[in-house]
């Protein structure tokens, strides 16, 4: 509280914070949590970026229609019922939760849900790829909102889980009805200044260096025990076990692998872990004539026998066991666990096998081995860059001898962006929890909205015509039917040469109980203590 | 005297504009923006888009001619990654780095002095050999390491200090926020002080002995001595009286490069300072804010410079031509 | 009096040896140690191939699954036993040692070799020419200095990186770090060597050379630049130190040699993140060999200064 106290009375102060003030010094129980992650939100605007760290952020001040919940389950948030139209398979229809305040105090109505969905899917909101299929969102009564699609749309409802809903007056009254702007020149009032439904309400902003949150009163679901937030990001990942190790953190997100058993031992401070639906894949360009980093003559990935040999020299086993320390999924395929579309065969992978391996680099025509470089994120997934040099002594045992080019995310992206890498890592994580997300964006050919991240280059018009159709299809027995038909091709083609699926683990001090996230957003209203 | 203010001002603005252009054209290699500014949805015609927006595309004098109007201005432009205006960013974060800076030069300044006259007058003694080798694992190591192991120590074996931040702090005025006036913000200062000022501390003690060694061979200091004075008298009111004004003009050229090395002691601390908020502005490639921040260190040196050049010519205008052989 | 008719000469050793420099070297046991420590290391990172007892940048020779073994303990997988154990690739970290010593001494002769040319030149040229070319150079050394050392390295590091093709990038990353370390060293040589020629240009003797005739350049070379080589072996011992140091910090912000091929510096960045994790030897030893590499030759460079300095013997 002290800290709050000196901090009102600088200018840096957020429209809440004098009343939060008053109201601080009646909570009783006061239970604080001092959370630290190793990035903060960009911006609290609650449309602005579609990105992991400031939707988590955002889930605390603003509320959505549904939520998912640490199963990976939609679970009613603002929202109390949601379906498909019976007279129309276009519209889905949503009954909006009454008794709703904002912050302000003033209470949540449907045309707010009417006119949050609108400016989220309105450029330059980065939540617009969501919505591009809905057409049209109308008021009906006082809590039903029907949204209208371009057809037939069965799993939108999975796309809502991170558009929040804020008030059209507080954002009219502030200038900020459309998200803001990169190129505006301006700070837009929503970037530093809230207004939402959610259980916490903002104190005080710093980006980068500390935000406070406290309890929201007039919330309308059962009270949290946890009345105030103090989150900080800490980038160096010393730093931020340290925090923890000397008293000064209580919830430490983006715990490195290696820390996690030490931790655990460590009196006082338990980890919980669980499945993050994000996948660590290598994947090649198999489409161009020859390769620019290459001396190989022609394409080697290519080669299907070539893409068997390197699958068959991983030894995923030894990375789950060395760089991950035994912490991830190893799995053939690049979709997490709990995502539509998912097998138990797709998981199965084989045991390397170095001879057969060389056998094949051999029919393929590449028994002497080639060169390549490998281009690899050394700050984007947990020990990109360690995952890439076992990959390079692995590659190195049946010929192939790997360039290492690790370097920041900035640089790595669009080298996939503009097909200017041959052989990359990317991870990838499925918001939607559908296999479709996947086939859009890495297998489809590059055209349009379409396979912006696919590095391969791979492009096959039967296969391409399948994935359109996931779209509009409304039988989802016939869906997903589909779904393992086109896993089954992309599994056979080899287009990527997956790794692991991420498993996510947060350290806290002993007495507090947090379950892992799926999405990677836990939720400080769940916080429980002993 | 007028004239060579002038000619000193205009060289300045010159220097200012060089750091400019070559900041400018190096931002066109760190990355693309774009490509961490948004999500992984966004179709690459909407990046292509942003990118027009932005003005990447513009032919590289009109991107330095539309920042140069506005830098004089005072605007910076908005940070692509927070959104928040440039300017009000970095004046938000200095305070943080300053009271840094300022702090380890003080330390550095103080202990590099005594360690520098005590090695000095004591030359050959085994505790001023101890003092001369211990002092270089200063700059035998890598901050960075340095740091960590600081934290490992006192924060986590020991204890007694914050691993990180600021600490709680006050406001000064309107902006300037303050970790000085609250015993948490004096606490947390006092690992990164150490980590920053230590490769200073040892450049002082070793520039402050030299400097002794050579002031008490001088004739000046013989005849001192001759007339009787005690050791005391002349070791500190004539030695190193006559030290001091190079070891602080040194000390002064100093602060600008603590700043600048302040990238990696705030790295380490998640101290809130313009350091590190350069280098997360690197990784996102947040062009308007490396911009500032490469264009106030400029200005910083230039300053700086400027001071020390009108001081050496108040003091003595022979040297008005010359200076910066004087101060290799 | 010594007859210095050619077949009394002494030989070059024992002149050297006779020397005043040498004579304050036997005196001082400071500087014996710090001479045997670093030898020992520059002899060991060049006979690295020979003295190793594994290729750590061969990747074809690595198995993951000896990674993380303790110093002289079996490890759990494999039972190999490693004398200091091996880092988070299964690479020995003797052996790791000694190839990243002789990556980070590459780094830094070549570094301090680049600086010294480059600003011992344009010192020759600013002091001997003066007039406006020695203004213009002074003052690119002036905007030099307005750009720390740190932060220009790493922009050159960026701007290197954009003009590189993609398939040489990682073969040309050192040769980019040398001349990004070096490029931000270069000015103190230059104030020092100007500052010298601007003196010894107007002694008789260069004045007798240049009435007879004698080339420009041959007078710096012949002349004047013998007269400077103290100073300049002052600041190139110092400055190999720093050129170390500044390419371990260059490697904390991400950018230097590939880890596959890892600098001493690499070592201590990759090794900095198991310290809280148990695994203390992946930090220890190359901080530690890199703290003896570098106090030694500061210690040398210290040694060196005082030594060259008449007015202190």
């Amino acid at each position: 509280m002290n800290t709050l106290l000196t901090k009102a009375r600088g200018g840096l102060m957020m429209g809440v914070a004098a009343s939060a003030l008053v109201l601080s010094g009646v909570v009783a129980h006061a239970e604080t949590i001092r959370w630290a992650r190793v990035g903060d939100a960009l911006t609290l605007d609650p449309h602005s970026q579609n990105e992991g760290p400031t939707h988590t952020l955002n889930h605390h001040i603003y509320e959505t229609l549904v939520g998912r919940d640490d199963d990976g389950e939609l679970t009613p948030r603002l929202a109390t019922e949601w379906g498909i139209s019976e007279d129309d398979e276009n519209v889905w229809v949503f009954t909006i939760r009454e008794g709703v305040m904002f912050h302000d105090g003033s209470e949540m109505t449907v045309d707010d849900v009417v006119f949050s969905i609108n400016r989220a899917r309105t450029t330059p909101s980065g939540m617009a790829a969501l919505h591009a299929a809905v057409e049209e969102v109308t008021a009906v009564d006082d809590t039903t909102v029907h949204v209208r699609m371009s057809g037939p749309a069965p799993l939108y409802v999975q796309n809502l889980t991170n558009t929040f809903i804020m008030s059209q007056a507080w954002a009219e009254e502030n200038g900020v009805e459309v998200a803001p702007d990169f190129a505006a020149g301006e700070e837009a009032h929503s970037v530093r200044n809230t207004n939402g439904t959610g259980p916490y309400r903002l104190v005080e902003r710093d980006p980068e260096v500390r935000t406070v949150l406290q309890v929201f009163e007039d919330h309308w679901d059962d009270a949290p025990e946890v009345t105030e937030i103090i989150y900080t990001p800490i980038s160096e990942a010393a730093t931020r076990v340290a925090a923890l190790l000397s008293g000064e953190g209580d919830i430490v997100q983006d715990v490195p692998v290696q820390d996690i058993a030490r931790l655990e031992q460590t009196e006082g401070i338990s980890v919980v872990r669980g499945p993050e639906n994000r996948n660590i894949f290598f994947s090649y360009d198999m489409t161009s004539e020859s390769l620019a980093s290459s001396d190989a003559e022609g394409n080697p990935f290519a080669s299907p026998e070539v893409r068997e040999a390197m699958s068959l020299a991983v030894d995923r086993n030894a990375i789950r066991q060395v760089v991950m320390r035994g912490e991830s999924q190893p799995s053939a395929a690049p979709l997490p666990p709990f995502v539509n579309g998912w097998t138990e065969e797709m998981h199965a992978f084989d045991d390397p096998d170095l001879e057969r391996a060389r056998e094949l680099m051999a029919e393929a025509g590449y028994g002497d081995g080639f060169t390549v470089q490998l281009d690899c994120p050394n700050d984007r997934s947990l020990n990109d860059e360690s995952i890439c040099q076992s990959l390079v002594g692995m590659m190195a045992q049946i010929g192939i001898n790997v360039d290492l080019n690790a370097q920041t995310r900035s640089l790595h992206f669009p080298l996939i962006e503009n097909w200017e890498t041959d052989f990359y890592l990317l991870g990838w994580g499925v918001p939607t929890f559908d296999s479709q997300y996947v086939f859009d964006f890495l297998v489809h050919t590059r055209e349009g909205s379409y396979g912006s991240f696919n590095g391969s280059r791979y492009s096959n018009p039967e296969l391409d015509a399948k994935i359109e159709a996931l779209a509009t299809m409304t039988d989802l027995e016939e869906r997903d039917a589909l779904i393992a038909e086109i896993w089954d091709e992309v599994m056979e083609e080899r287009i990527f040469l997956n790794i692991h699926n991420q498993v996510l683990a947060y350290a806290m001090r002993d007495g507090i109980n947090l379950d892992v996230h799926p999405e990677n957003q836990p939720h400080m209203a769940t916080v429980t203590f002993d | 005297m007028i004239a060579f203010i002038l000619r000193r001002i205009v060289q300045s603005v010159i220097v200012m504009l060089t750091v400019a252009i070559v900041a400018f054209a190096l931002f066109r290699f760190v990355g693309d923006p774009v490509a961490s500014m948004v999500g992984q949805e966004t179709t690459l015609a909407e990046r292509a888009e942003i990118r027009q927006a932005l003005g990447l595309n513009d032919p590289f004098p009109v991107q330095f001619f539309n920042f140069v109007t506005r830098a004089v201005q005072g605007d910076f432009g908005v940070s692509y990654r927070l959104q928040q205006p440039v300017m009000e960013l970095i004046l938000s974060r200095l305070p943080a780095t300053l009271e840094l800076a300022l702090v380890s030069g003080v330390l550095a300044f103080f202990f590099g002095v005594g360690f520098g006259v005590y090695t000095a007058l004591r030359r050959g003694n085994w505790l001023s050999g101890s003092i001369m080798t211990i002092s270089l694992i200063g700059v035998s190591l890598p901050t960075f390491l340095i740091g960590v192991l600081l934290i490992w120590v006192f924060a986590v074996e020991l204890q007694w200090l914050p691993s990180f931040g600021r600490g709680d702090t006050v406001y000064i005025g309107d902006w300037w926020r303050t970790g000085l006036l609250t015993e948490s913000g004096r606490a947390s200062l006092i690992l990164p002080a150490i980590t920053l000022g230590l490769y200073q501390m040892t450049l002082i003690m070793r520039l402050v002995r030299a400097e002794m060694l050579e002031v008490l061979r001088t004739d000046y200091i013989k005849f001192a001595r001759a007339r009787g004075l005690s050791n005391r008298a002349v070791n500190f009111g004539h030695a190193l009286k006559n030290t001091l004004v190079p070891v602080i003009t040194i000390t002064g050229l100093q602060m600008g490069s603590i700043i600048a090395f302040s990238i990696i002691t705030e790295t380490v601390f998640q101290w809130p300072g313009v350091g590190a908020l350069f280098i997360r502005s690197v990784q996102f490639v947040d062009v308007p804010v490396m911009a500032a921040y490469l264009m106030l260190i400029a200005l910083v040196f230039v300053v700086i410079n400027l001071i020390v050049d009108l001081l050496y010519y108040a003091v003595d205008p022979r040297l008005r031509v010359d200076r910066s052989s004087a101060r290799g | 009096m010594t007859d210095f008719t050619p077949e009394n000469r002494p030989s070059i050793f024992f002149r050297a040896w006779d020397s005043d420099v040498a004579y304050s070297f036997r005196r001082s046991p400071l500087a014996i140690t710090a001479a045997l420590v670093s030898l020992v290391i520059i002899l060991a990172a060049i006979f690295a191939p020979w003295l190793a007892p594994h290729d750590p940048f061969n990747p074809a020779s690595l198995n993951l699954m000896d990674g993380f073994t303790p110093p002289m303990e079996p490890n759990a997988f494999t039972g190999n036993v490693y004398w200091l154990g091996t880092d988070n690739q299964g690479r020995d970290v003797f052996s790791t040692i000694l190839y990243g010593a002789r990556i980070s001494l590459f780094v830094g002769f070549m570094a301090v070799l680049f600086a010294m040319v480059l600003g011992i030149t344009l010192g020759l040229i600013a002091g001997y020419r003066g007039g406006w070319l020695d203004s213009l150079l002074m003052r690119v050394a002036d905007v030099q200095l307005t750009f720390p050392s740190i932060l220009l390295a790493l922009l050159i590091f960026g701007v290197a990186r954009g003009f590189i093709p993609p398939a040489y990038r990682e073969a040309m990353a050192i040769w980019v770090l040398i001349v990004a370390i070096g490029l931000s060293d270069w000015v103190q040589y230059a104030r020092v060597v100007r500052g010298a020629t601007m003196v010894e240009k107007n002694k008789e003797y260069v004045q007798a050379a240049r009435v007879i005739g004698a080339h420009p350049t041959k007078i710096l070379v012949r002349h004047i630049l013998p007269n400077v080589m103290g100073p300049v072996l002052v600041i190139a011992t110092i400055g190999l130190a720093l050129a170390i140091i500044a390419e371990a910090t260059l490697s904390f912000l991400g950018v230097g040699v590939p880890a596959t091929q890892p600098s001493l510096g690499t070592l201590i960045r990759i090794g900095q993140g198991f310290l809280f994790s148990g695994e203390w030897w992946i930090l220890l030893f190359p901080a530690v060999t890199l703290l003896a590499l570098a106090l030694s030759v500061n210690l040398l460079g210290d040694w060196l200064r005082d030594a060259l300095n008449p007015r202190l013997r």
